[in-house]
């Protein structure tokens, strides 16, 4: 008798894997995995998911074994040469068919291969990064109030009338005004007993009368009126939100040659990838320069053909000045990411530090440079490196010379600091 | 192989589809044959599953049956992987040997691959399980299921309340030392669910008890030395046994993650013994079972195709110096000696007289039966392999003796070199000779409560540094106080390892 069972799981419930789990085991791998995507995909390409493979022989299970050495004995298969008695040399290096113990597997190790989605391959590229120093709170915009429960009032519409309270009220109202009245009544009652005991007649018409009075008078009180009602009351309370801009200045002359400047982009992208993603009300400020700079938009940022000589200083300046029209610095967290090869026209250097001292590096949180080349430093580095001694929380630069050294000093670059206590 | 006339034929199936009812078709006629062949099994369980449960294994959640670890896991993904590449690289963790026997099928299969799945596994490994010795002596297969299940549950339940990290490294330390983890000389006692269950409180309870007295330590002061105790009186093979019932520092629910991965050691230590026999068992089967399913026309040529396809590169042998090589693959050579040991019955030659006259001629069946039965790698080799397997895969024995500078072939397959051979490659699958001999000999009491294990080296085999050094680090979390590993040769120590290492003493 065979019993076949259905262990697939149903359609409805989700694939009961415990991803959490298997990501946490399997971190470094995937981190590198991740690492080595960004490396080879193209710009455009940048956002997907990824297939992931992480060695069979990568998660190690040590048990007691023999080592190499002493005397083994081994019997291979495939035999075309040799006959009893043969001596052969030992190879170098640890080739020569693999003479261990009997193998248990038949075949090769293999990778196991799985697939990350687009949003977990983006958390794992951006995992423990963020913008640094980002302290000042603002208001902006009217979505981001909240409505609180602030009490109570005596005006409102029928959809917020507090029952309760409203009858609260309306039954002290009536204690109040029908107290006096009630009592009295009480009291008339009684005499008009006593009168009606004694057999006086006048006395009791005329307290019947009273009573009547009062009783008319008591009636009279209505059991809720407007002055009752009592409403509850909300207020707007505002949400203070962090406000941010990142500018963005790549450098465009001529003296970048097309991988330069692929390289640049690729960093702006993981740059823009990743405050889209981390951070929901960012501004990016797009600058390109040559000998002089323009701001535009993001595809004309990416994809625009334009070039020149090379004069950084105009896209420090302008800069500068766009901070200075359009940003607060007392409301907006200012951020700056500079991507240039260093061949600058070698005056321009001091009035870039200068001009970074001076009109930017007061305003901003943090401001990073990245050199992008094959070279030796030049002048404008080494300006750089100035500034970078003198402030080194606020500015950082970094040199790239390949691809592959992107990704990873982007994620020094942003790497979320420990809280100090 | 000729089918039927095609009028005759009925196909079961055709195409790649599968369905319930056409996999309940096959393991019909599947089932006939094989007991047509006198294949004794037991019944079977058929789990269907998706690939993402394999990614489930991988994460140590998903098999039905069998606790969490995901080093499990990693095994069933890489041989799921296999069979997806259409090699059969059925491990026991897809066939799990027990009274129903499991066999899981992968939803991605096509009919063929399951049919292939049914014969192999649910009819080949399982007759194997069934009959051969040593799993009928190790392993109750009716109780094991519910004792897996016990142990699962008490490991989720242990890791719900101590955290998943603190259960993992007992358990990682555990299948560090799993291959010591058995009383290779002793029967066990068959493992009864419920009997655990009642007796693990019970323990609980006086575990705690009896360790205070072999620790007590109030030093008899100044007293004269006298013959100490030497605890353990004998040395103990079983470490993950010792420790178990000795180590000092361990909570009684890390107590019984031990014994747990002790006992499932034992319930796994016949297939470490068996791998060649079982696979090339399960091979031959699902190749005949299968071949006489075309034979009566039951399946079409589309059907074998895929099949032989499959079957072929499950049997790859890479010969020694090859890039691909990777030792010798069971499957190869049990399929080999077991379809040889038919030919030998059928159409013996000369040479199958001179060496196997009890054999040749003989009718077929009654002798694999016996040899399944009855014997286990190592001497099932140094039994029955046959100078035509030798000469078909070429073999050839090699000595390498360290205090040499070149290798030695020490025999071929010729005349001379056969029962050369056939020893050396015999002895390839003693696990007495592959596995280090590794013993615990003496524990500090009085002293540092330090743990001193004797290796034996044979043949002057050394221990491999870096493995070693692991494991040591592992046993050292489970014992709590240091370990010292001896390797000794000839009664002398060549090699001293400890955990923690001891610093270099510093030169006078």
């Amino acid at each position: 008798m065979t019993y076949v069972i259905d262990r697939r799981l149903n359609g409805k419930n989700k694939s009961a894997v415990n991803r959490q789990r298997f990501l946490k085991r399997y971190k470094g791998q995937i981190q590198r995995a991740v690492a080595d995507a960004v490396k080879q995909r193209s710009i455009t390409d940048m956002e997907r998911g990824e297939s992931v493979s992480i060695p069979a022989q990568d998660v190690s299970e040590p048990t007691f074994g023999h080592g190499p050495g002493g005397r083994r004995t081994v019997v291979h298969p495939g035999n075309r040469e040799f006959v009893a008695g043969d001596r052969i040399k030992r190879p170098e290096g640890g080739s020569g068919g693999g003479a261990g113990s009997a193998s248990n597997q038949g075949a090769g190790e293999d990778d196991f291969n799985f697939q990350l989605t687009q949003d977990e391959f983006l958390e794992v590229m951006f995992e423990g990064l963020e913008l640094p120093n980002l302290v000042k709170r603002h208001l902006k915009g009217s979505d981001s109030f909240k409505r609180v429960h602030a009490g109570f009032s005596n005006d409102g519409i029928p959809a917020k009338l507090n029952v309760i309270r409203s009858l609260r009220q309306a039954k002290a109202r009536r204690l109040a005004l029908c107290g006096g009245p009630k009592k009295a009544l009480a009291n008339a009652r009684l005499l008009l007993e006593e009168a009606e005991r004694r057999g006086d007649e006048v006395t009791a018409k005329k307290l019947e009368k009273e009573i009547e009075d009062l009783e008319a008078r008591i009636r009279r009180v209505p059991f809720l009126d407007t002055y009752d009602l009592r409403y509850n009351l909300h207020i707007k309370q505002p949400i203070p939100t962090s406000k941010a801009v990142m500018f963005c200045l790549m450098d465009v002359s001529g003296s970048m040659d097309q991988q330069i400047k692929d390289m640049a982009k690729r960093f702006y992208l993981l740059l823009y990838l990743f405050l889209k993603r981390n951070y929901e009300r960012i501004e990016i400020v797009f600058i390109r320069h040559h000998t002089v700079a323009k701001e535009v938009d993001e595809e004309e940022f990416f994809y625009s053909r334009e070039t020149g000589g090379t004069v950084v200083s105009s896209a420090l300046k302008l800069m500068a000045e766009i901070v200075e029209a359009r940003y607060a610095p007392d409301e907006w967290n200012i951020y700056g990411a500079q991507a240039s090869d260093g061949d600058n026209w070698n005056d321009d250097s001091p009035i870039c530090a200068e001009t970074l001292m001076k009109r930017i590096l007061p305003k901003v949180q943090y401001f990073c440079y990245v050199e992008i080349t094959k070279r030796d430093p030049q002048a404008l580095w080494a300006e750089y490196q100035r500034l970078s001694e003198a402030q080194p929380e606020l500015f950082a630069q970094r040199r790239v010379s390949e691809t592959g050294d992107i990704y990873p000093v982007f994620r020094e670059l942003f790497q979320k600091k420990v809280e100090a206590t | 192989m000729n089918q039927p006339a095609r009028a005759d034929r009925q196909y079961i199936s055709q195409g790649s589809d599968w369905n319930f009812e056409l996999i309940a078709r096959y393991d019909e006629e599947i089932g006939r044959l094989a007991q047509e062949f006198g294949l004794d099994t037991y019944p079977n369980q058929i789990e269907v599953i998706r690939s993402e449960q394999m990614m489930d294994a991988y994460a140590s959640i998903g098999m039905p049956v069998g606790y969490h670890h995901w080093s499990f896991g990693k095994h069933f993904v890489e041989v799921a992987q296999r069979y997806q590449r259409g090699e059969m690289g059925l491990a026991y963790e897809i066939v799990i040997n027990s009274d129903p026997c499991i066999a899981y099928l992968m939803e991605e299969n096509t009919i063929t691959t399951q049919a292939l799945v049914l014969a192999h596994a649910c009819y080949g490994h399982n007759s194997f399980f069934k009959g051969n010795y040593l799993f009928r002596t190790w392993t109750d297969a009716g109780s094991i299921i519910d004792y897996l299940l016990f142990a699962k549950k008490y490991i989720a339940d242990c890791e719900e309340r101590h955290g998943v990290r603190p259960v993992e490294e007992i358990l990682d330390s555990c299948h560090a030392l799993m291959n010591y983890g058995v009383d290779r000389y002793k029967r066990p006692y068959p493992i009864s669910a419920e009997e655990e269950k009642r007796r693990q409180r019970e323990r609980q309870e006086y575990v705690q008890r009896t360790l205070n007295d072999l620790w007590r330590t109030i030093p008899k002061a100044e007293a004269a030395h006298e013959e100490e105790e030497s605890f353990p009186e004998e040395p103990q093979e079983n470490l993950l046994y010792f420790i178990e019932k000795n180590a000092p520092l361990l909570e009684p629910w890390q107590r019984e993650l031990v014994r747990i991965v002790r006992k499932i050691a034992q319930y796994f230590y016949p297939q470490r013994q068996t791998q060649v026999m079982n696979e090339g068992w399960a091979t031959f089967w699902h190749y005949t079972l299968l071949n006489a399913l075309y034979d009566e026309g039951k399946v079409d040529d589309g059907f074998m195709m895929e099949f032989l396809s499959s079957h072929t590169g499950v049997l790859a042998q890479p010969p020694y110096d090859d890039p691909l090589y990777n030792g010798i693959n069971p499957y190869a050579l049990g399929f080999a000696m077991f379809t040889d040991l038919r030919r030998i019955c059928d159409q013996p030659t000369a040479e199958d007289h001179e060496w196997f006259p009890d054999i040749a001629g003989a009718p077929w069946r009654e002798v694999l039966s016996h040899a399944m039965r009855n014997f286990k790698d190592e001497s099932f080799i140094l039994q029955f392999l046959s100078p035509k397997v030798m000469r078909d895969q070429r073999l050839f024995g090699v000595i390498d003796d360290e205090s040499e500078d070149t290798y030695e072939i020490a025999a071929i397959h010729d005349a001379q070199g056969y029962r050369r051979v056939r020893e050396l490659l015999a002895s390839q699958y003693n696990l007495g000779d592959q596995e280090p001999n590794i013993q615990i000999v003496k524990v500090d009491v009085r002293g540092d409560r330090s743990l001193t294990l004797a290796h034996e080296q044979h043949a002057r085999r050394p221990l491999h540094a870096e493995n070693s050094r692991e494991v040591l680090k592992h046993l050292y979390r489970l014992w709590g106080f240091p370990v010292r590993l001896e390797s000794l040769s000839d009664g002398e120590a060549v090699e001293v390892r400890t955990c923690p290492e001891l610093e270099p003493e510093p030169e006078d």
